[in-house]
């Protein structure tokens, strides 16, 4: 598998070598960081789907008795009340606000359902017959709608989550999986062709040193023949002066200096 | 990454459903009709003569063009008709809701967001 990876394209020097060490150094600190920060998320994934779940059978139950309150409605008012309704809704009473959550730095939307005062489009709506069965439609109606949006903050935290628990998981793999060990080879890579370096260093000081060596022993051999010559020849020059020496002595003899006198 | 920007308009509660889903939810004070000349309103009643494509293109408004509202309620039976667009529509704002309606029962196999969660599941 390592072979798979490959390498980063560096030169084996040790200055690399020193940057991929700290590399590898900031890949695992990261890793861990990153798998933590996705076992959190995990977690409150887990327990938002499990309220989602829940959210999603309490609203069958709610949307139902709204239902009910409806067509009591329609029995009390004793009409379809709904084209009335539709044309008389103009600013929404009910609204919601968006606050922020932070989980692990992931900023989850949470809706918040607010009613705005003052506002009432429905006044005149039962005003006949069925007010109170209206009144009560509304708040039955008022309360789903809570539900509902409690319901729509979940989910779009769980669609949220559900995204970013991708990417770290994207990411702790590919860290996992790719950098460290892609580091972990360039390292490798490094250290062997330093270590070649330094076998290659070594031989070839071994060489020079050889070689000075022989030629320090040739250059003694040298100096030794040298000298050796030297002594020969002052010996011989020795010799030679000797002789010639010997030579003027004898003329000597002949010439100015003066013998003693033979006495007889 | 969801910023403040992208909902810290979105106040709005926007249906898509029978009439009396619709009627029920505006009784609760969630209409919403836009001022000026293209007046828009934040709700559609579909019946049995609603043509699919009418629906579709409500949808698309409300999830793509308007950016005031900040959940989509949809009956759970015309979600149905429109199905492909409901799966496909992934973006966290505004969230889609699928409702029971009064004549429809409420089926968690078909929810989109709960298929999701029984495959995250691997049920």
């Amino acid at each position: 598998m390592s072979g798979a990876v490959g390498r980063e394209p560096v030169f084996p020097t040790r200055q690399s070598l020193g940057l991929m060490k700290s590399k590898l150094k900031g890949a695992e600190t990261g890793h861990s960081l990153l798998k933590r920060k996705s076992e959190a998320l995990t977690k409150r994934f887990r327990e938002i789907t499990r309220r989602i779940d829940e959210a999603k059978r309490k609203m069958g139950r709610v949307m139902q008795i709204a239902a009910f309150s409806l067509a009591e409605v329609s029995y009390a008012v004793g009409g379809d009340i709904g084209y009335q309704v539709q044309e008389s809704a103009k600013q929404a009473r009910f609204r919601v606000r968006a606050k922020q959550e932070n989980v692990s730095g992931v900023f989850l939307p949470q809706f918040e359902s607010y009613t705005q005062e003052g506002v009432n489009d429905f006044a005149l709506t039962g005003l006949g017959k069925g007010g109170q069965q209206i009144q009560r439609c509304r708040e039955t109606y008022a309360r789903a709608v809570e539900t509902l949006v409690e319901l729509a903050s979940l989910q779009t935290a769980f669609l949220i989550l559900d995204e970013v628990i991708k990417v770290v998981n994207r990411r702790v793999n590919a860290i996992e999986h790719v950098i460290i060990p892609r580091t972990e080879n360039t390292i490798k890579y490094i250290n062997s062709e330093l270590d070649e370096l330094d076998r290659e260093e070594f031989y070839r000081l071994k060489k020079v040193s050889g070689k000075k060596q022989r030629d320090n022993a040739a250059a003694d051999a040298e100096i030794l023949a040298a000298r050796k010559k030297a002594e020969a020849e002052e010996a011989a020059g020795a010799v030679a002066a000797a002789e010639p020496e010997a030579a003027p002595e004898a003329a000597d003899v002949l010439g100015e200096q003066e013998d003693n006198d033979v006495i007889f | 990454m969801a910023s403040a920007a992208t909902y810290k308009d979105r106040q709005l509660l926007a249906v898509i459903g029978d009439e009396d889903s619709v009627t029920g939810l505006l009784l609760a004070g969630i209409g919403h009709v836009t001022e000026g000349a293209d007046a828009q309103r934040n709700f559609l009643v579909v019946d049995a003569k609603t043509e699919t494509s009418q629906i579709e293109q409500a949808f698309q408004n409300f999830t793509q063009e308007r950016k005031d509202i900040a959940v989509l309620l949809i009956n759970q039976h015309i979600a149905e008709r429109i199905r492909h667009s409901v799966d496909t529509f992934a973006d966290p704002f505004p969230a889609v809701l699928e409702i029971p309606s009064k004549d429809h029962l409420y089926d968690p196999e078909k929810d989109s967001v709960l298929k999701r969660v029984r495959r995250l599941f691997g049920e």
